[in-house]
């Protein structure tokens, strides 16, 4: 079981998170122009990398507030999180 | 009732207390402190079961859970236990063991044919045996295999312990309390840090318990007890025996099995039988020691032959000898110490040591005792057949492969030591790559995956002096980091005996024409001509040749097999071991039971339970109840000895006729607040929210990205800048959570907040055309009115004193309201409502009544929105809106979602308007075409009509805006029907909704 770092609850059991998927994809903006391809790329294509993946995480069952987590998709190691607001370098 | 294999004193058994026990229904008896295999070998008896594929004669081979024979069914304190180790398991009064791999009896197997018969069972032999002609399998293979390959039995009794889970974080994790293991514990106590230390077996100290040491002038065990004392009177330290850490998981989450009380006689009703300790540990010291290989030769599975520790360990530890005309059989000094434990006990050993004549002080101080050493010797193979008799032993040549004189030689019992394999384990499953230690035959752990430290044997270090002070180094140093104390500590003086270096010998040859079986795993019966064979057909990779032989596969992982089949492989191979590699360690370490992994989550514990505040008036008005997620829902009250049918008709039509009420507290709701909550509730809702007025509701549609319905409800606005939301009961978490993650995420500009009001709010809907008299009668002093409260409209008003809202929304198509008290005040709502609604037929209706009154308006539901139709497929397309943006909006305009032929709702009735259409049923056009019939359409919800009396059905058919009057069958295989159907609208009841608004 991971051991994530709420950045507001602090380290909290995974059993208290929900996965979000991909951090780094930015919804186009609403009431605005998109093409077909960009709205495409936004609601289904995904990279599934093997190592470095910057995710969303949502915890669910402590303070509610979705952040950022760099996580190793082989290892499982997490590098970093952040408050969504944050950038993760 | 004489123990003639005890020793007078040895031991650290509790003599003053004898325990009774059976082994295959003889009556027998041990000491308190015995494992059953101590008892029985103290009792001479050495035949406990067969083995797997040759039913073969097996007994005890080691002491504890490096045995790979002895698994007993066993029952006790009213359990009945299969492939109990006899070796881990402590007596306990009243227990009874039977062998469980033999039929009809463990004396006479009827399977031991299968051993003259061994060319029918070659490596693979599974899938070469079992596996043609295929329809054999069920009927004669599988229950053939069962009845004589036997292995233990699962009650099928309701398991009555109590079985529990705890959560556990500390600064060091200890596995093992060896010399290492307690060296580690105490420098981190020492250092303040909270240190648990865990041991698998019931004595603390491991090797210290049977090795021939002193550490400061005390005996290894003595010291042992010294720290384990003091490390149980210090506040940060938890002392833990007869627990074994099993899984080492991500981010150094450890899983450690406790027996709480499985020895126990005696226990109170709320002690559990075992535990299991999630452990959340910031470093971890695997203390896990070494297990002793063997050397393999013919016949090295026979009844007698041990490994040559679990023979010190039978003499010092409980007191047993395993025989009384020992032979010895090492390639290394550690056996040398049974030879002397046994010559102090009086008995009289013969050592075979497979290296030359040389001098180490162990072999000096064993030739000064005047034992017979043989150097160049081993044993070649066994006799006997239900318990060994005598030894063929030869003297090895130089080049080790072939013999100069062969002489048999007799013994009760051959003690084998072919040197000794780290428990790695722990450290494999951390992700730690192993490397291969040349020095000592075996992997260690290389560089660290996560905070995890081996010391001592585990990590190959196999001296008491090396192994106490990585210890204290590691203990004192790990915690230092943490705690930023550090507190010196002197390392002892030990005194040990010096070993010489082991021969690397691990197989004896065989003399021309003779071919005995010699097995390198004894639990699953693999033989050396068994790898050889896998490796002559071509298997090359050792996790290809361990699946295929079954090698190191049975429930003992193959800790005393899996590095003998590596050396075979690789020297067949002509490759060196870490080419060939090592199979994958997998947690548990040794079988858990069920009820451990289960814990306290079984029956109502299960998952928890809510209810209503008005569950126990349901409860007394003999509702029946269906689970919704976790929510206990009335399906129907039941009158007399009504049917579901019949009672969810009755409740339904008198919706239609009279009033009804139903309890919707289930519903999902959320409390949406902020100056820009109408803008954010007009970009999550397809229609347009932007002029909804205070005091109205307006139902909406929720979409995801992929423009895919995600929920559906009414919300209504409360207040200037409040609005209260409502999901479905199914949906309301997903809801919430998708309403965060836009606000948080991709609009965080928006100046809103989201809360789940859900349990805070009791909820029921009146429903039927006397619902507006009720209503007014509940509410005296309100206009009711439809032109005070019409269809859509909300009031906060007093009821009977207590504060709630009133929305007039309807999901029966019927005249209805649904009122909102708080939770406190449901049953008080709920009691007043049944009291009022008396003079206007009202009655209670379930879910079932709702579904019922829902499909026949041809209002959609979860069936319907099952994550594959857009709004368009559900004649929902009227509430999107075609001027602004909202989620989803972009993912409509999708080809797939604009085809002429795209799905839709349609209704469906029978032909016979008798033939209920079973949900699920596929639409296809002849019920008799061929397979695959090609499908139309599906069933998705289907009621009783209590409007028009027939059975009514909704569907999702293709093309279904041009199917209407069409008819075809509605076909399901599960129940065996087949339905002709007319496919008509999906409103079937008042379809210009004017009863709603009336
Ligand atoms: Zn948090």
């Amino acid at each position: 079981m991971l051991y994530i770092k709420c950045p507001y609850c602090g380290l909290r059991a995974q059993k208290e998170f929900s996965y979000g998927g991909d951090a780094t994809v930015k919804r186009p903006n609403i009431n605005e122009e998109v093409s077909s391809e960009d709205w495409d790329n936004f609601v289904y294509m995904r990279k599934s990398p093997r190592g470095k993946h910057i995710e969303l995480w949502q915890h669910i069952a402590g303070c509610r507030q979705w952040i950022k987590v760099q996580r190793d998709t082989a290892t499982h190691e997490i590098f970093q999180t952040a408050k969504v607001t944050e950038e993760i370098r | 009732m004489s123990q003639p294999f005890r020793l007078n004193k040895e031991g650290l058994i509790n003599r003053n207390k004898k325990i009774s026990f059976t082994f295959n229904g003889k009556k027998l008896f041990g000491y308190e402190g015995d494992t059953i295999a101590s008892a029985l070998i103290a009792n001479g008896i050495h035949l406990v079961g067969r083995s797997f594929k040759y039913h073969r004669p097996r007994g005890f081979f080691g002491a504890g859970v490096e045995e790979p024979n002895a698994k007993l069914q066993v029952e006790f304190n009213g359990h009945s236990e299969p492939n109990v180790n006899a070796t881990e398991m402590e007596l306990v009064e009243g227990l009874s063991a039977t062998s469980q791999n033999c039929w009809p009896s463990v004396n006479f197997d009827i399977g031991a044919i299968n051993n003259f018969l061994k060319m029918f069972f070659p490596a693979g032999f599974y899938y070469k045996t079992f596996m043609w002609p295929k329809s054999f399998w069920y009927k004669i293979y599988e229950p053939f295999i069962r009845k004589a390959a036997g292995l233990g039995v699962a009650s099928i009794e309701k398991d009555k312990e109590r079985y529990e889970h705890k959560f556990e974080y500390c600064d060091l994790l200890v596995t093992g309390s060896g010399p290492s293991g307690l060296a580690s514990a105490y420098a981190a106590a020492k250092n303040g840090a909270k240190v648990i230390l865990a041991e698998d077996k019931p004595r603390f100290g491991g090797t210290l318990l049977t090795d021939d040491v002193s550490i400061d002038n005390l005996s290894g065990k003595d010291w042992a007890e010294k720290i384990i004392t003091e490390l149980k009177s210090m506040p940060n330290v938890t002392v833990k025996n007869r627990s074994q850490v099993f899984g080492y998981y991500d981010h150094n989450m450890l899983v450690m099995f406790e027996r709480v009380s499985d020895h126990l006689e005696k226990k109170s009703k709320f002690t559990p039988r075992q535990r299991l300790w999630y452990i959340r540990a910031k470093e971890t010291i695997l203390s896990t020691g070494s297990i002793e290989r063997p050397i393999v030769f013919g016949n090295n599975d026979t009844p007698g032959i041990f490994l040559s520790a679990a023979a010190k360990e039978y003499m010092k530890v409980y007191g047993v000898l395993v025989g009384k005309k020992p032979l010895i059989f090492t390639n290394n000094d550690s056996a040398y110490e049974t030879a002397l434990e046994f010559k102090k006990n009086n008995v009289e050993p013969i050592i075979l040591d497979t290296r030359e004549e040389h001098s180490s002080e162990l072999i000096d101080e064993a030739k000064s005792k005047g034992i017979d050493i043989r150097f160049s010797h081993g044993v070649i193979v066994a006799n006997g057949y239900k318990k060994v008799k005598s030894a063929k032993i030869g003297k090895l040549n130089k080049d080790k492969n072939s013999f100069g004189k062969i002489e048999t030689v007799d013994c009760d019992c051959i003690c084998v030591s072919g040197f000794w394999t780290p428990s790695v384990h722990l450290a494999s499953q951390s992700g730690n790559k192993l490397k291969y230690e040349e020095k000592i035959d075996a992997f260690i752990p290389d560089k660290k995956k996560q905070h995890e430290t081996s010391v001592g044997a585990a990590n190959g270090s196999f001296t008491l002096e090396e192994s106490l002070k990585h210890g204290f180094e590691n203990g004192s140093n790990l915690s230092a980091k943490i705690t930023e104390t550090k507190t010196e500590i002197s390392i002892p003086n030990v005194n040990e005996k010096k070993y010489g270096a082991h021969d690397k010998f691990w197989c004896m040859p065989l003399p021309k024409n003779e071919n005995p079986k010699r097995f390198v795993d004894f639990q699953n019966d693999v033989s050396v001509s068994d790898i050889e064979i896998a490796l002559r057909e071509g298997y090359r990779s050792i996790e290809h040749v361990k699946r295929y032989t079954t090698l190191g596969m049975a429930t003992d992982q193959g800790r005393t097999s899996n590095l003998n089949g590596l050396q075979l492989v690789s020297n067949i191979e002509n490759k060196i071991v870490p080419e060939v590699g090592h199979t994958t360690f997998r947690p548990p370490f040794t079988p858990i039971t069920i009820g451990t992994i289960v814990g306290r989550e079984v029956g109502m514990e299960y998952m928890p339970t809510r209810k209503t505040p008005m569950h126990e008036w349901h409860e007394k008005n003999n509702a029946v109840f269906v689970d919704a997620g976790a929510w206990k829902r009335p399906r129907y009250y039941k009158l007399g000895s009504e049917t579901l049918f019949e009672a969810s008709k009755r409740e339904a039509k008198n919706v239609r006729e009279n009033v009804g009420i139903c309890d919707v507290t289930t519903l999902g709701k959320i409390d949406i607040k902020g100056p820009d909550a109408a803008e954010f509730l007009n970009r999550v809702y397809t229609n347009a929210w932007m002029k909804l007025p205070v005091g109205k509701a307006r139902y909406g549609l929720m979409l995801r990205e992929d423009g895919i319905v995600m929920d559906d409800g009414t919300t209504t606005r409360i207040s200037e800048n409040h609005y209260h939301m409502t999901t479905t009961t199914a949906q309301a978490a997903n809801v919430l959570s998708h309403l965060e993650y836009y606000l948080q995420i991709v609009w965080p500009e928006l100046n809103v907040n989201v809360v789940s009001t859900t349990e805070q709010w009791a909820g029921a809907a009146i429903a039927g055309p006397k619902s507006r008299d009720m209503l007014s009668k509940l509410y005296p002093d309100l206009d009711v009115s439809n032109e005070a409260l019409p269809f859509m409209g909300y009031k906060e008003a007093e009821f009977f004193g207590v504060p709630s809202r009133i929305f007039r929304i309807s999901f029966s198509g019927e005249l209805a309201y649904e009122i909102n008290v708080k939770s406190d005040h449901g049953m008080f709502m709920w009691e007043k409502m049944m009291e009022v609604g008396k003079d206007f037929g009202n009655q209670p209706y379930g879910t079932e009544a709702l579904s019922t009154l829902r499909i026949e308006m041809g209002h959609v539901a979860g069936p319907e929105l099952d994550g594959r139709t857009i709004p368009s497929d559900v004649s929902l397309n009227g509430l999107v809106s075609k001027k602004k943006d909202f989620i989803g909006k972009n993912s409509l305009g999708r080809e797939a979602f604009n085809v002429e032929s795209r799905q839709k709702i349609v209704g469906l009735i029978p032909i016979d308007r008798k033939s209920s259409i079973p949900e699920g049923s596929h639409i296809v056009q002849d019920q008799n075409a061929k397979l695959p019939n090609p499908k139309l359409g599906h069933v998705s919800s289907s009621c009783w009509s209590v409007e028009n009396n027939n059975p009514f059905s909704l569907a999702i058919m293709k093309d279904g805006k041009n199917m209407i009057g069409k008819k075809f069958f509605a076909v399901s295989p599960l129940k065996n029907k087949s339905i002709e159907v007319e496919v008509i609208s999906s409103h079937y009841v008042d379809p210009e909704g004017k009863r709603v608004r009336s």
